[in-house]
């Protein structure tokens, strides 16, 4: 089976002093060698915290369910064996590449650092594989810029940067949290079609991490869009942004203003902000903002309020659809 | 256009150079480079651009939270580009700012009633009437008057914007200045406070200098667009010119650039990919700011600096050697 990675109910919360947070609360997913899964959602949704699960990297936090990597579990590994697995079979790169970056050494440096820790590589095998990797993530005349340090490099050129170190040590999985929110729309694109051709070429499993739609739309094979810590719908992109059946994704992508539309009606906002993680409701989330439980007779309002709803299949076994909603849209036209 | 409400000539912001290790102050950075721009009343016009091509520093120096090095301002008749601040007061009723991140312009130590009504104590009004006004506001922006006296931490970051705007609107100007008013919030949320700018403009008359990054939402709010490049604007136009047969190659390349929510036309779509990253201010290329990195770059732009002209008819300017004129625009 080509599954790279499997997270089974995985859940996240974090002890405060004003009670627990459960900032993920049983999301579960899959990604194939090969393939974009997007993770969306808006501040507080979780997905930022969903990665940093899978990566091992949360302190203090309770995680528990199934983090599986090529079958290998992950949850409750230790450090010692977690660190064999972080950096070399998944890597991660972050929102803000200055700030991941350590000023006070050269990129070419930081690339080799993980290489030669998980290879036993020397100092100089390790520079050579910096270089190698500058190249590959299109840095021009990589053997003079392996010895520059980060503040000498563009904010375009620091994401390649990342991108390279975080590839050094050929992982099968990456992850990539917002990687082009900091950046410039026309970098963007740069960096995204980076991204997409060292995928190809290396058949790299891919998880997207962005607030952003129109990223998630040229990207993701895959959708997990999560609200309020928990899926509120998932399904093959194209099926997504074609026929999506949770009222939140369906209003989400209602109130984009958009390129290719017209901008004379205004544009339809979802009421209301997103839910507190601290005193979630028992019902479902997204119930206090949704148009569809407001419409609904008494008895369906009183069941959202209430009941939360469970993630169910939408539309026949091969389409991978699941929303969580107890008042689902039909998809149109492909049923 | 009648009499604009806004008439910019010329503006040039200049900093002083960053200092080196040697202590002398390095090269100035002409961040803003000669703006002109109209605007009417009623009017939105959107200040397009990337990080760095001065749109800030332009609205900055509009309101004069930054004094222009040269160029002038003409707010309603009144030249106020070199007005001393004392001079200035009786204007600033009549122009407002809105900034990016509603809690850190908020001052967190204030209730909203305080905040809100700041402008209104600082133009002369007494506490009764202001706290009053201030209370109209916030039913005017959407949010419950009773809460007049919490703090800015209390509410959220859609509702601290409406906060934000509640005070640039208290002393009932003509214009605001926003700047990046909706990119620190949600989607979610972005929607529901374009929607409330735009209720505002026609209930009010405002007419709105709208600054952002973030092109579909500029398309949505601007009547004019003016797209900037290190400092200059390269094009500026009607909105349906400029997004729908853009005239300058960097305004089609930023127009390509952003992605759409919708797979399949991603798909089909024809993108032009900018090599490399905008230049620096500090040291800007001769020639066109543009050549580096425009695909049709020839040797005259590597030269002569191509000044704002109009192309085809509507009135559209654009700054280019070679600009793209598709049929009859």
């Amino acid at each position: 089976m080509a599954l790279l990675l499997e997270v089974e109910d995985l859940k996240v919360a974090f002890d405060t002093p004003r009670g627990t947070v459960r900032a993920v609360d049983g999301i579960s997913f899959a990604v194939e060698a090969g393939r974009t899964l997007g993770l969306v959602g808006e501040s507080g949704s979780g997905k930022s915290v969903t990665s940093l699960a899978v990566m091992g990297l949360h302190h203090g936090a309770t995680v528990t369910g199934s983090i599986r990597l090529h079958g290998q579990e992950l949850t409750g590994l230790g450090e010692r064996e977690l660190g064999a697995v972080r950096g070399r079979r998944i890597a991660m790169i972050f929102q803000d590449p200055l700030s991941s970056l350590h000023p006070f050494y050269t990129v070419g440096e930081q690339i080799a650092e993980h290489y030669r820790v998980h290879f036993r590589a020397g100092r100089k095998a390790g520079r050579a594989k910096a270089i190698e990797m500058l190249a590959e993530v299109g840095i021009p005349e990589p053997a003079r810029r392996v010895d520059e340090y980060p503040h000498q490099f563009s904010g375009g050129m620091r994401q390649r940067v990342m991108i390279a170190m975080a590839l050094a040590c050929e992982p099968d999985l990456l992850i990539a949290d917002e990687p082009t929110t900091a950046l410039d729309v026309t970098v963007q694109a740069q960096i995204l079609d980076l991204i997409a051709r060292i995928q190809q070429d290396r058949g790299l499993g891919v998880v997207m991490i962005t607030h952003d739609l129109g990223v998630v739309a040229r990207v993701a094979h895959e959708v997990l869009v999560m609200y309020g810590g928990r899926a509120a719908e998932q399904a093959p992109a194209e099926r997504l942004f074609a026929a999506p059946a949770h009222p939140y994704t369906r209003g989400l992508l209602d109130s984009l203003p958009r390129l290719d539309d017209g901008d004379d009606a205004p544009l339809r906002a979802i009421p209301g902000s997103p839910p507190s993680l601290l005193a979630p409701a028992p019902g479902c989330s997204f119930a206090p903002r949704c148009a569809r439980t407001t419409a609904a007779s008494a008895e369906e309002h009183a069941r959202c309020l209430a009941e939360r709803p469970p993630l169910d299949r939408l539309g026949p076994p091969t389409a991978g659809h699941l929303a969580a909603c107890h008042l689902p849209l039909v998809p149109e036209g492909i049923v | 256009m009648a009499e604009p409400l806004l008439s910019v000539r010329d503006l040039v912001k200049t900093f002083a150079g960053r200092r080196g290790r040697t202590g002398r102050p390095g090269a100035p950075v002409r961040a803003v480079d000669g703006v002109s721009f109209d605007l009417g009343a009623g009017e939105t016009l959107g200040l397009v651009g990337e990080s760095g091509c001065g749109k800030s520093t332009t609205g900055r120096m509009i309101v004069r939270l930054l004094d222009p090095t040269s160029g002038t301002v003409t707010f309603d008749g009144t030249e106020i580009g070199g007005l001393s601040q004392a001079r200035l007061r009786p204007h600033r009723r009549h122009l407002q700012m809105v900034f990016q991140d509603p809690y850190s312009s908020l001052n967190p130590r204030q209730t909203v009633a305080r905040i809100i009504s700041e402008p209104l104590l600082v133009q002369g009004a007494g506490a009764e009437e202001a706290r009053q006004r201030a209370g109209e506001l916030m039913e005017l922006v959407g949010l419950i008057p009773e809460h007049l006296d919490r703090y800015p931490h209390e509410f959220s970051g859609g509702q601290a914007q409406r906060i934000g705007i509640a005070r640039s609107l208290a002393t009932s100007p003509k214009l605001v200045i926003a700047d990046e008013p909706v990119s620190a919030l949600d989607v979610s949320v972005q929607a529901q406070v374009v929607n409330l700018m735009e209720q505002l403009q026609q209930e009010l008359g405002l007419a709105y200098v709208f600054i952002a990054h973030d092109l579909s939402v500029v398309k949505r709010v601007c009547d004019r667009v003016a797209v900037m490049y290190l400092g200059r604007i390269v094009e500026i136009g009607d909105k349906a010119q400029v997004y729908g047969n853009p005239a300058h190659p960097y305004t089609r390349a930023l127009l390509s650039a952003v992605p759409l929510p919708d797979p399949a036309a991603e798909r089909a779509r024809e993108r032009i990919v900018l090599l490399g990253d905008p230049p620096s201010p500090a040291d800007p290329p001769a020639g066109c700011g543009f050549h580096p990195r425009c695909p049709k770059a020839q040797q005259r732009c590597r030269t002569e600096r191509p000044l704002l002209e109009v192309v085809g008819t509507g009135g559209r300017q654009a700054a280019c050697h070679f600009p793209e004129v598709q049929g009859v625009s």
